[in-house]
């Protein structure tokens, strides 16, 4: 089996009586989407928080590569090749859509020279491919703030991308879009990684979106990976329809 | 309004201001003392782009006067050059030692402790009077420039110019700073700063580099205020005086850096003719100019133009569908 991209070992966290992890092991593995289920409130987000430097677990380790995260200020581990999108996008809403992207861009190349325009960074034809992959060209000039859900995950998504992470870490990508469109925006989200080569990982909810876009499937239950394998498997699972599917 | 007509409009004002001298001889220290506070309202405005507001620039306003004074009383001859560099150092210094401390902060805190720190400059420069010359002040040498020496009459001149110069170049490099990638992520600070973050950039450091850059701008304004009064005295760190900057950039509006000099004009202007209208009361009327100017125009002078132009358009708009009505 080849190295792992990521690996956690042993997470430990808990906040107040709540078990959110108890001696989690996982690995995510080099340009796989990975798909995290489980019932709510089971710790499925903290792990993304603990793994963007966010919260600390009060036992565990998670090596990126050779390198120790746990301690790390979320800065250096955006640095060192994991970015994020969020359930609710995050984004600058006084800029337009590339300006969003070429602040990541400008960020990732330390682009600061004083006299030189946002506008006029070398990396804006790069951006506009990118906006491109996920069909975004098109609103490349309108304010953030003026688009619909759909669209602002998309960019949210561009803007993670923009700063060639080799592993993007997603809260419910297409929760609060109109259930009419979430295919499609998924069809692009992953035909978007593939093009770009990063792997990923994903919290969700909706077990058609895991079982058509998954390539591996975990269960988090209760604090610890009840199981994981491809989604068949996983999905076909007796337990897994009681506890997590609902059956 | 169109690039073409803001740049015309923009040369006009400025063959303005540099001829002002050979026909409005008497106004000269008055544009200059505009134009010093111009520079120190300028970066107030620099960081009002991050949603941040500091009471205490005047801190760095006074450094830059002092510094002008100590160098004339240690060396007779001081040249405006050398004040100008050595200014611009000792404000950048003392703004990098202060903003690595404030920079942690946000809003409230980050205003208070520019006013506690602003404070504290003046309770010293007042009480170390063997040093300071206490509430008097320091007298300010008229220094040379490039070794030619002046009179008070032609000094008033090169400082006017001198002054203009600094405000000019200062104000091209703000408007240069927030087009470029850190100036835009100023504005993105205020936004939303943990996002920021995420992609992987301080929101403190760089919050840190435009108050580095805003201290270096109040340092300058400072000098050149203290070099035309002649004197630097402990109330150009008054808490009124950083209070002041941040009235004039709100009067101006924080959209535009033009904003920022037609604000301090307007200041200046009020406070100028109030005084000699009513003696004790002017801050009277300056307070009913603000609230005049926040009731009618809530983005400040710079907004006026666009207001003045959407009103009109929006008659004739109107008319027109009169028009098309009657039809």
């Amino acid at each position: 089996m080849t190295e792992p991209l990521l690996s956690a070992r042993g997470i430990d966290i808990r906040f107040g009586g709540v078990i959110a992890a108890d001696g989690i092991d996982l690995d995510i593995f080099d340009r796989e989407n990975l798909a995290i289920i489980g019932p709510n409130g089971a710790g499925k987000t903290t792990f993304l928080n603990i793994c963007t430097g966010y919260l600390k677990p009060q036992a565990g380790s998670v090596r990126f590569g050779q390198t120790e995260l746990l301690g790390r200020a979320p800065r250096a581990i955006t640095r060192m090749g994991i970015a994020r999108a969020f359930q609710i996008p995050q984004l600058f809403t006084e800029h337009t859509v590339l300006e969003n992207m070429l602040l990541s861009v400008a960020v990732r190349e330390r682009k600061w020279n004083p006299f030189r325009a946002l506008a006029h960074i070398p990396e804006k034809a790069e951006m506009m491919d990118l906006l491109d992959l996920v069909g975004c060209a098109d609103i490349a000039h309108k304010l953030t703030s003026e688009l619909p859900e759909g669209q602002r995950k998309l960019v949210d998504i561009a803007i993670a991308l923009a700063l060639k992470p080799k592993l993007l870490l997603m809260d419910e990508p297409t929760s609060g879009v109109a259930s009419g469109d979430k295919f499609a925006i998924m069809e692009i989200l992953i035909a978007a990684l593939r093009q770009a080569q990063v792997a990923s990982v994903f919290v969700e909810h909706d077990m058609e979106m895991v079982s058509r876009y998954a390539s591996r499937v975990a269960v988090w239950s209760q604090g610890k990976i009840q199981m994981s394998g491809t989604p068949d498997v996983v999905m076909n699972d007796p337990d897994v329809i009681r506890t997590v599917i609902g059956g | 309004m169109p690039r073409s007509i803001i740049l015309v409009l923009l040369g006009i004002a400025l063959l303005a201001l540099f001829t002002l001298p050979f026909f409005m001889g008497t106004s000269v220290t008055f544009a200059t003392i505009v134009f010093s506070k111009s520079l120190a309202v300028l970066g107030i405005f620099l960081l009002l782009q991050a949603g941040q507001v500091s009471f205490g620039h005047g801190m760095f306003f006074a450094a830059g006067a002092y510094s002008a004074a100590y160098i004339g009383a240690a060396w007779s001859g001081p040249d405006l050059i050398v004040l100008t560099v050595i200014a611009i150092l000792i404000s950048a210094l003392s703004g990098l030692v202060i903003g690595l401390f404030v920079s942690r902060y946000r809003l409230i805190f980050f205003a208070m402790l520019n006013l506690a720190f602003s404070m504290v400059l003046f309770a010293l420069l007042e009480k170390l009077f063997h040093y300071t010359g206490g509430t008097d002040g320091m007298r300010v040498r008229r220094p040379t420039l490039l070794g030619a020496e002046f009179n008070r009459a032609s000094f008033d001149l090169v400082i006017y110019y001198y002054a203009l110069i600094l405000l000019v170049v200062a104000a091209v490099l703000v408007w240069l700073y927030l087009r470029s990638p850190l100036g835009q992520a100023l504005k993105a600070v205020k936004v939303k700063e943990t996002q920021l973050e995420y992609i992987g950039l301080s929101a403190n450091r760089t919050i840190l580099a435009a108050y580095v850059f805003s201290a270096i701008l109040a340092g300058l304004g400072g000098l050149a205020y203290g070099l035309v009064q002649g004197l630097a005295t402990p109330d150009l760190t008054f808490w009124t005086r950083s209070g002041e900057f941040v009235f004039i950039a709100v009067l101006g509006g924080i959209g535009n850096v033009i904003g920022v000099f037609a604000g301090t004009l307007l200041y200046e202007a009020v406070r100028f003719y109030a005084a000699a209208f009513l003696d004790d009361s002017w801050q009277l009327i300056l307070g009913i100019v603000l609230i005049v100017v926040i009731l009618v125009v809530p983005s400040g002078l710079i907004g006026l133009p666009q207001r003045i132009m959407g009103a009109l358009r929006g008659r004739t708009s109107l008319h027109s569908q009169k028009d098309r009505n009657h039809d």
